[in-house]
């Protein structure tokens, strides 16, 4: 959520403001929101399709990834590796990324050449070809993501299997990339079966930023997304995670020099942008705690006491799962992992004994003020923003509201949401234990203190 | 760390050389002789500064590898009159941010801030205290020091990047651009050793003032004078001599990790090299295009070898490398390797075909708006330019420049720069 645009907090874009975002939906189900801006001659697009990892099924894990692989693979009008072919000549770049919660297509073009990735996109938005040579080839390219991504790095290899030790029942235990036997035995018809089900125009949602009037705009996806058929879609059973009942630990081995911690408290995300104020507090206490170089963690425990090399916060306000608060770091030489929790700790414990301060809450709050400035830089940027905010199924509409109630929490909400949510019983401690590359001795991650 | 620094530092100069036309730039010299580039943009009420210094790693003193990285790292922890946490809070209070860092060639440091007069006053005011006065207090060099050292035992076990160290090394043997900071040449800096290389190196004439934003040119002369005044008295840096040709040789590194990393290239073009842009076109041919580069299409595409592959060229202050690389699981390595030589080789001989380089213009060319959409990307290249002293009007010639090569001028250039002979390869794989 600091992400968000306050346009009430810029006046000087306040009239546009009122109108803009402008939003539409066509017959078949498919939503239009466009953001006009027009600083340079240059155009946006993203597709948003609600699906992501979340939806996937045990021994499919990975597919909803593989499948945004596939969906530059051709229809039968746009060959086989055309559709980048096409973005290229028309001077522009594009590219995809799948989450927990959603998959989105984006390309950047000079703005006289949206119509063409309008073109493209609506065509694969339904007449995708999933050829079986095509995946045997690609399913070896996201093997290899795989193995650069998470395998070699001893960081998201921990990331990875800590969320799989948090979670338990719920989809977000498994990893958006699939584990890797799962992307040995995946099929082409797995990756079809994906498509047919959720690449439906009712299931998806575009938005468009930059140098356009947004009537034409409009006019353009009548024609090329407005002839697409909807159709119904599964129903998305509602999964719940157990509660946690006790603290969690996990350990895992890896080639590196460094030990890292990890520990993710279960908490709280945003539902209801009226009725609710934890998540608020929680990002307020994000900005108090790692915001910026004079935030509390980066002073105190890198700068000042020096048992942390870096040390950061993780809190996403908005999802379509669960919620986690994660506080993440390196200890410095001479420490070990278990003198950054404790660290770690006894900050918490400060914030729920003491609170925090007027002053530095001030301090988050003219942070989110410039960061609102400084967002509209860029155009990519401010759609990003719409299409996350949506994917967690809160409309872009309530940015606006979300950063006004952002503005107002208080000392006391951050110190009472730090008192209910960082207990031991939601928390989840992964720990990276360094091994040598070779036979040499190296400190120990865990020894006790020195 | 440095390793790190010094691959994203040749990705950006990548991105740098795709600019565009129609900025209009204004130039000029201050009194004390730092050398001024500003484009009004006032559509945000937002300014962007950035002054570079030529005080990168190629400054190194012999036997102190690593002094410009800490130098630069430690220069806006404590200033002046105000100690590290209250440049932090100041900075925090007024939502402006301090950024940069140090390559090669640059020593960069750049604020964003709000341009209300009392924002952007207050926060120019630090930065000109960042710049004039830093204090280098023993503790935080101290403290900054180490966890240089950690940070470089880290990257010292990672695939890449020994990979990248290993590459560097092999192609500058001896020349500053291959020496690269260890946790031994780290650990012998000194306090003293900044505040040397602070006074030689960070004066006005060794540096480039860039504004971007919501500035009159009076106003941004007045800030451009501010912070160039009380800068020392100093000369501008005298390079070392250019890199020397050395033949192409084969390293490999044994790691236990799944995937092997390779990277092959060689010492290729300095800025303003009239070449550059063949060579530039040429290889968005060759593995500078994303998907639709040969490299991608025979290594990733084909064989589904690899997630990443790439060519690039890179041309810094001196000759510049222009390299491959890519990402493969161990057991393929070999045949990942071969396959990518055999694509450069294939090139080499008869360059793009004429619909190739068509499609590399149209892309080039046309992407053009797309560089210089935001404020960021206004100061990232004009910041460039001005820096490697390239001509005013290099971002409107860029699209005639493109659109002028020839497939004989992309092959006599790959000619000239890339011998298969002189080829260094480095792999870091399982044994």
């Amino acid at each position: 959520m600091q992400q968000l645009l306050p346009f009430l907090l810029a006046p000087w874009l306040l009239t546009a403001a009122h109108a803009n975002p402008f939003e539409t939906t066509l017959q078949n189900g498919l939503r239009i929101i466009v953001k006009e801006d027009h600083r340079a001659p240059t155009a946006v697009q993203m597709v948003w399709y609600r699906v992501g990892s979340i939806d996937e099924v045990d021994g499919a894990s990975g597919v909803a990834h593989v499948l945004e692989h596939m969906m530059f693979k051709g229809t039968p009008s746009v060959g086989p590796g055309e559709f980048n072919k096409r973005v290229a000549a028309a001077g522009g770049k594009d590219n995809a990324f799948t989450s927990r919660d959603y998959t989105a297509y984006f390309q950047q073009v000079p703005k006289e050449k949206l119509a063409d990735v309008m073109q493209l996109e609506a065509d694969r938005m339904r007449h995708l070809n999933v050829d079986a040579k095509e995946f045997a080839q690609e399913i070896k390219v996201v093997m290899e993501e795989r193995r650069m991504r998470t395998d070699d790095a001893p960081e998201a290899k921990l990331f990875e299997q800590m969320n799989a030790v948090a979670f338990q029942a719920h989809p977000y235990r498994r990893p958006v990339i699939g584990w890797m036997s799962d992307l040995e035995q995946m099929t082409a018809a797995d990756a079809k079966a994906w498509y047919d089900t959720w690449y439906v125009p009712n299931n998806a949602y575009v938005v468009i930023s930059g140098d356009v009037e947004h009537a034409e705009v409009f006019a353009l996806a009548e024609q090329y997304y407005g002839r697409l058929e909807g159709r119904d879609l599964p129903r998305r059973k509602s999964q719940i995670e157990p509660q946690q009942e006790g603290e969690r630990r996990i350990t895992v081995k890896a080639p590196a020099e460094l030990p890292v911690l990890i520990m993710g408290y279960k908490a709280p995300v945003l539902r209801d942008v009226e009725k609710e104020s934890e998540p608020y507090a929680l990002e307020m206490l994000a900005s108090v705690l790692d915001g910026h170089d004079a935030a509390r963690f980066n002073k105190k425990l890198v700068r000042e006491d020096k048992v942390a090399l870096e040390i950061g916060i993780e809190y996403e306000a908005t999802a379509r799962g669960p919620g986690m608060f994660y506080f993440s770091g390196t200890p410095s030489e001479g420490h070990t992992v278990a003198d950054l929790e404790a660290a770690i700790r006894a900050e918490i414990a400060r914030v729920q004994k003491e609170g925090i301060s007027e002053a530095e809450l001030k301090r988050a709050r003219a942070q989110l003020v410039a960061s609102q400035v400084y967002k509209l830089d860029s155009m990519f940027g401010q759609a990003m923003e719409i299409g996350q905010t949506e994917s967690a199924g809160i409309s872009y509409r309530q940015i606006e509201r979300m950063l006004d109630k952002l503005q107002k929490v208080t000392a006391a909400e951050v110190q009472a949401a730090a008192r209910k949510y960082f207990t031991d019983d939601r928390l989840t401690v992964g720990s990276l234990d360094p091994q040598p590359l070779d036979s040499k001795p190296r400190r120990s991650a865990f020894a006790t203190r020195h | 760390m440095s390793l790190k620094k010094l691959l994203t530092a040749a990705l950006a100069f990548f991105a740098m050389q795709l600019a565009e036309a129609g900025v209009a730039i204004e130039h000029w010299v201050t009194p004390a002789g730092a050398r001024v580039y500003f484009v009004a943009s006032r559509v945000l009420p937002m300014l962007d500064v950035q002054v570079d210094f030529a005080a990168g790693s190629m400054f190194d003193p012999a036997g102190k590898s690593g002094l410009a990285a800490l130098t630069r790292a430690a220069l806006d922890l404590g200033a002046g009159s105000r100690d590290e946490s209250e440049i932090a809070e100041q900075l925090a209070d007024l939502g402006a941010t301090l950024a940069g860092g140090a390559d090669t060639d640059r020593a960069s440091i750049s604020l964003r801030t709000l341009s209300a007069l009392d924002k952007r006053g207050e926060a120019l005011d630090v930065l000109r205290a960042v710049l004039q006065a830093p204090r280098f207090d023993a503790a935080i060099v101290a403290r900054e020091q180490a966890r240089t050292i950690a940070s470089l035992k880290d990257a010292a076990t990672r695939p890449d990047a020994i990979a990248g160290k290993a590459f560097w090394a092999a192609m500058y043997p001896k020349h500053p651009y291959g020496r690269q900071a260890t946790p031994e040449s780290v650990a012998t800096l000194s306090r003293e050793d900044l505040i040397a290389f602070h006074a030689r190196y960070y004066n006005a004439a060794n540096a480039t003032i860039t504004l971007v934003g919501d500035l009159s040119r009076a106003e941004a002369e007045e800030i451009a004078e501010l912070l160039a005044a009380g800068l020392p008295q100093g000369e501008a840096a005298v390079l070392p001599a250019p890199p020397q040709k050395v033949r192409g040789s084969v390293t490999k590194i044994a790691h236990p990790a799944s995937q092997a990393h390779v990277y092959i290239g060689l010492p290729a073009v300095e800025r303003g090299n009239p070449d550059y842009f063949p060579l530039l076109v040429g290889n968005y041919t060759l593995g500078g295009g994303g998907f639709v580069s040969r490299l991608m299409q025979e290594v990733r595409e084909k064989r589904g070898y690899a997630y990443s592959v790439y060519s690039y060229f890179s041309p810094l202050r001196q000759a510049g490398p222009f390299q491959i690389g890519l990402q493969t699981k161990g057991s393929q390595a070999r045949a990942a390797s071969r396959l990518a030589r055999d694509v450069l080789e294939g090139f080499l001989k008869v360059g793009p075909s004429e619909e190739e380089l068509a499609a590399a213009k149209a892309n080039l060319s046309g992407s053009f708006p797309l560089r210089l959409d935001s404020n960021k990307k206004l100061l990232d290249n004009v910041a460039a330019l001005g820096f490697y002293g390239l001509p005013l009007d290099y971002l409107e010639q860029y699209q005639a420049k493109v659109q002028a090569v020839t497939v004989d001028q992309v092959k006599q250039a790959f000619f000239r720069h890339v011998k298969p002979v002189d080829l260094m390869t480095v792999t870091v794989a399982g044994e």
